[in-house]
């Protein structure tokens, strides 16, 4: 369990959840001891038979208990609010990890049954499998030309929806170098289970090497590509594009939109990022 | 004519579907069989189908529940047992089949398991708990036995014919919409659970209005049994959620068979009204299920260490509060969808606000067996077990409360192992040990004690087998739904947890015979004096089982406690004067009718069969239209006759042991004293 994402993470992100879920665990224990122990301790000592007990029937109200049971639980639930608050705005998925640092733009388009990523400044488009350089702060757009989707990598932080029609955001970063699983969550049918790609957290000239093989392909994400890529297939092996059709990730995001959804109250954020 | 249904509806493509099919119709057949054999067909339809009276209605549903409880859990093991040979191999269920199990058995026990437990222990005991001889409403009480029924039926059926939804338990579009999901599948879901709410909604109103109008002289709000309290803000969650889900299927049912576009992906449709939706009748949907659970675990704790529920006011003002607070937090549902920090951190904060008053609880139950004399029956041993499991959900549900973490552990099994954290050991140790400890109130004798104790034991260490592993899983970052994988790190936790389904498989068989050995000696465990444990509230005053009517003669509550107290005072078997002519509902079929056509109306619909929809449905205004003019609806039991029932019940009494319980080893005397201080 120890090398298990959750609890060995290998981004800042991963690991602040992880923090997060130490310390709730921890502060919750001032009420789950106590549980643990009085009803051990009850159970063996007011047990019926034992008669040396003290038994007292009618002992049914007792104020300082009372203030007890309800302040101790308050107390906890204050506690982890301040941290909840604070930990999801710094976690929210739609912050930029560094706004000093310009990050990579990946855009994601779940499929039946694969993950397609674009990446709209170097023109290249790869299919399940995902290359980062270590260091840098990867900002992820997701949508769905499907039903609805989930993307996590688990090694590197937490998971967002792809809904048709609309946009979301995860911002990730790896702080060192190796190849993580991510992949779909969200039970989208017959091919949801080899729904999985690999992602490598590389040096910078790796990266660069890895574009490069990209750009060696020689084929080309054009609309009638796309189209058939799109189709339901599972198990699909790696395949990179040289090229990409411009404005493919909006384009897809039209064709189910029909009017104007990313600007929802709920996706806000997406814009003020833009 | 059969729209379309064809034959190769049929489940002839698979042997695994063709013996499921095979082991449905093999039951029904078993059934009636066995009514033929013992002669028992006109006992069954007189006494039973037609039934108006709420006792046999509650056994009716809770018999429902036990039905689907195996069937539900015959899903859970073929899950679990795939999953465990599955790690690079197709295990033997295709996906399309996996898939359907997964949203059959959250569909089950949810719907057609848990809820039906519900009515079904409120049907029971409410009306006895608070001294009244009927719910408010007998004739709608049994349209909605029927209306539940008919959902379950058209469940049953799904496995005969056609294939059921594989959307899982909550048919989130826009997978489960026509384009994705062609075929009756997620119809078979929609209709179901759309004609299984109706009941469920009449249930609700049915229990509201009967707390508040039916309380015996003197029986105050604050003098309530913990266990009717939970059962009134249940009905009001019922009142206030149901309308939500009822809704959204209506919506759903649109989309996919009449074009509309309220949930799909293009044409203007968003699938996250439907979410929200689903929600906001899913999470208060918990708490319907667990808070008659937490009545009966405060009904049984008391009782069993032989004490005073400790801070009854405490659990009350904790009830409402839960009760209130559930509305208010459905969104942690979808933290993951993409809402501003701001709102995730509202719908988070507000939900670790609801472990408050439930943590109250949980000590106010530590603090009632403080000081107690505790005594150790099956229903006593499910509630421990409950309590020491249940703050580990609880733990949990915190964790998982918090944002950042449910971004990491959403869809994973961790949220898996969370929720059968919380129902099992909640809903389900709760409604078993109302089973067993409302049993004699229903039937006049006891469950046998020693397979009860083993059942106890089977199911607490089978959970702990079966869903620790998936903690870790959800750890290892396993999600949810997976019908096969690579990842050879999970297989021996999967197996692990196939170990533990087999283990609650043992407890389910000790369940089974508990009940058979049971009956064959029931005579060695008779409930002469309808007070089994030393009990403490209404339900107790009356004969097992209880008259029609409950009470010849309406009880008198001065105290909290009622019973308690009369045994107390020395007026708990007191013979009335007299005895006063009763008005009873009479027996009818229109219920009955009004189920069976609600049910081939769902039939019709799925299958498109539109000439025997619309006849259904005029079966349907026929059968309320003849009952609302039925003015001959009631009948009189003269007070002779009530007379002849009591004496009988005077005769039995007299020979009855003065206390049932005080054989017991820890028994503390009735009514036990205070000891001076
Ligand atoms: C009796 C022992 C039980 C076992 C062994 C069991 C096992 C399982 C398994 C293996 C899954 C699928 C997990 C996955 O998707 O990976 C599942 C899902 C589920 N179970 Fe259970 N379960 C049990 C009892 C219950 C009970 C009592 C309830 C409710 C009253 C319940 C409600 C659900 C629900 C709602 C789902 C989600 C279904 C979905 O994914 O749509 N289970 N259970
Ligand atoms: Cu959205
Ligand atoms: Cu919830």
């Amino acid at each position: 369990m120890a090398d298990g994402p959750t609890l060995d993470p290998t981004g800042p992100i991963a690991l602040t959840e992880r923090d997060l879920l130490f310390k709730a665990t921890a502060i919750m224990m001032i009420v789950i001891i106590p549980v643990f122990v009085m009803a051990a301790w009850f159970t063996v000592r007011y047990r019926g038979t034992n008669r040396k007990a003290r038994y007292t029937p009618n002992f049914d109200f007792y104020w300082p208990a009372e203030i007890i049971v309800w302040s101790i639980p308050a107390a906890i639930v204050v506690w982890l609010a301040f941290h909840l608050w604070e930990y999801t705005y710094k976690l929210d998925p739609y912050t930029e990890i560094d706004p000093s640092v310009k990050p990579l733009q990946v855009q994601a388009i779940a499929q039946d049954w694969k993950w397609l990523f674009v990446y709209p400044e170097q023109n290249i488009a790869v299919v399940n499998e995902l290359a980062m350089p270590v260091g840098t702060p990867v900002s992820i757009t997701i949508t769905s030309d499907t039903v609805m989707n989930s993307l996590v990598i688990p090694k590197l932080g937490g998971q967002i929806y792809a809904m048709a029609g609309m946009q979301t955001r995860l911002n990730l970063l790896a702080d060192e170098e190796g190849t993580f699983w991510g992949r779909n969550v969200q039970y989208s049918g017959t091919g949801f289970a080899d729904q999985q790609f690999q992602t490598h957290a590389q040096s910078k000239e790796e990266f660069d090497a890895w574009v490069e093989k990209a750009k060696q392909a020689g084929k080309s994400l054009d609309a009638a590509t796309y189209d058939a890529l799109a189709k339901p297939s599972q198990k699909v092996p790696v395949t990179y594009y040289s090229g990409v059709e411009p404005g493919l990730f909006d384009k897809i995001i039209a064709k189910w939109s029909h009017g104007d959804m990313d600007r929802m109250p709920h996706h806000s954020q997406a814009e003020t990022t833009e | 004519m059969f729209g379309r249904l064809t034959i190769d509806s049929l489940p002839f493509y698979s042997a695994v579907a063709a013996s499921g099919a095979a082991v449905t119709v093999l039951g029904g057949l078993a059934v009636a069989g066995a009514i033929t054999y013992f002669g028992a067909w006109r006992m069954v339809m007189t006494q039973w189908v037609s039934s108006v009276d709420h006792k046999k209605i509650g056994i009716m549903y809770i018999m429902l529940a036990l039905v689907m409880l195996l069937r539900g859990f015959v899903d859970a093991a073929m899950m679990r047992s795939q999953q465990a040979i599955a790690y690079n191999s197709e295990g033997y269920l295709p996906p399309d089949h996996f898939d359907q199990i997964f949203s059959s058995h959250g569909t089950i026990m949810i719907f057609f398991m848990a809820m039906p437990f519900l009515s079904g222990l409120a049907n029971l005991i409410v009306p006895q708990q608070i001294g009244s001889r009927d719910v408010a409403f007998p004739f709608m009480n049994s349209v909605s036995l029927w209306l539940t029924t008919a959902g379950a039926g058209l469940m049953l059926i799904s496995l005969v014919v056609g294939k059921f939804s594989t959307a899982g338990w909550t048919a989130y579009p826009p997978y489960s919409g026509v384009e994705y999901t062609p075929g009756v599948g997620v119809d078979y879901w929609l209709w179901m659970v759309f004609i299984a709410g109706f009941g469920t909604t009449m249930t609700g109103i049915n229990f509201l209005v009967t707390i508040i109008k039916n309380r015996a002289p003197g029986m105050t709000m604050f003098r309530l049994p913990l266990f009717t309290w939970t059962i009134l803000i249940t009905s009001v969650l019922i009142i206030f959620a149901f309308p939500a889900l009822t809704v959204a299927c209506a919506m759903l049912i649109l989309d996919r068979n009449f074009g509309f576009h309220f949930f799909t992906n293009a044409m203007g449709g968003n699938m996250m009204n439907y979410i929200n939706l689903f929600w906001l009748w899913g999470h208060p949907e918990v708490y319907i299920l667990i808070l008659p659970a937490f009545g009966v675990f405060s009904e049984v704790v008391s009782t069993f260490s032989q004490k005073r529920l400790f801070g009854y006011i405490s659990l009350v003002l904790a009830t409402c509060a839960i009760g209130l607070l559930s509305f208010t937090v459905w969104l942690h549902h979808f933290f993951t969808m993409g809402s501003s920090a701001k709102v995730n951190s509202f719908f988070g904060t507000m939900t670790t606000i609801i472990s408050v008053p439930t943590g109250v609880k949980v000590f106010d139950w530590l603090l009632t067996m403080y000081r107690g004399r505790i005594i150790f029956k099956p229903p006593m041993l499910f509630t421990i077990g409950f309590l020491v499991t249940f703050v580990i959900g609880g733990l949990s549900g915190v964790l998982l409360a918090l944002p950042p973490i449910d971004y990491l552990m959403h869809n994973t099994t961790f949220l898996v192992a969370h929720f059968h954290n919380m129902i099992i050991p909640g809903v389900l140790f709760g409604y078993l040990a109302g089973y067993m400890y409302w049993f004699p109130k229903a039937f006049g004798f006891k469950l046998n004690e020693k397979w009860g104790t083993r059942a106890f034991w089977c199911w607490i260490v089978g959970f702990y087998v079966a869903f620790m592993p998936l903690y870790v899983l959800g750890m290892l970052g396993m999600p949810r739904r997976m019908e096969h994988y690579d990842i050879a790190a999970w297989q021996p936790h999967l197996i692990v947890a196939g170990i533990g389904a087999f283990i609650i498989l043992l407890g389910m068989i000790c369940l089974a015979v508990q009940l058979v050995v049971s009956i064959r000696e029931r005579n060695q465990a008779l409930d002469l004096s309808g007070d089994p444990w030393n009990g403490r509230s209404l339900e107790w005053a009356t004969s097992s089982p209880a008259a029609p009517y409950n009470f010849a003669v309406l009880p008198k509550v001065e105290s909290r406690d009622a019973w308690w107290d009369m045994k107390q005072r020395g007026v708990a078997y007191e013979r009335p004067a007299e005895y006063e002519d009763i008005v009873m509902p009479k027996n009818t079929y229109a219920g009955l009718v009004i189920g069976v056509a609600g049910g081939v109306f769902g039939f019709a619909a799925i299958w498109w069969m539109w000439w025997l929809a619309l006849l259904s449905l005029a079966v349907i205004a026929a059968a309320i239209i003849y009952r609302a003019s039925d003015d001959d609806d009631e009948f009189v039991m003269t007070a002779s006759e009530v007379k002849a029932i009591e004496d009988e019940r005077f005769a039995q009494l007299a020979k009855a042991p003065k206390n049932e319980m005080a054989d017991e080893p820890g028994f503390a005397g009735e009514p036990a004293p205070e000891p001076a201080e």
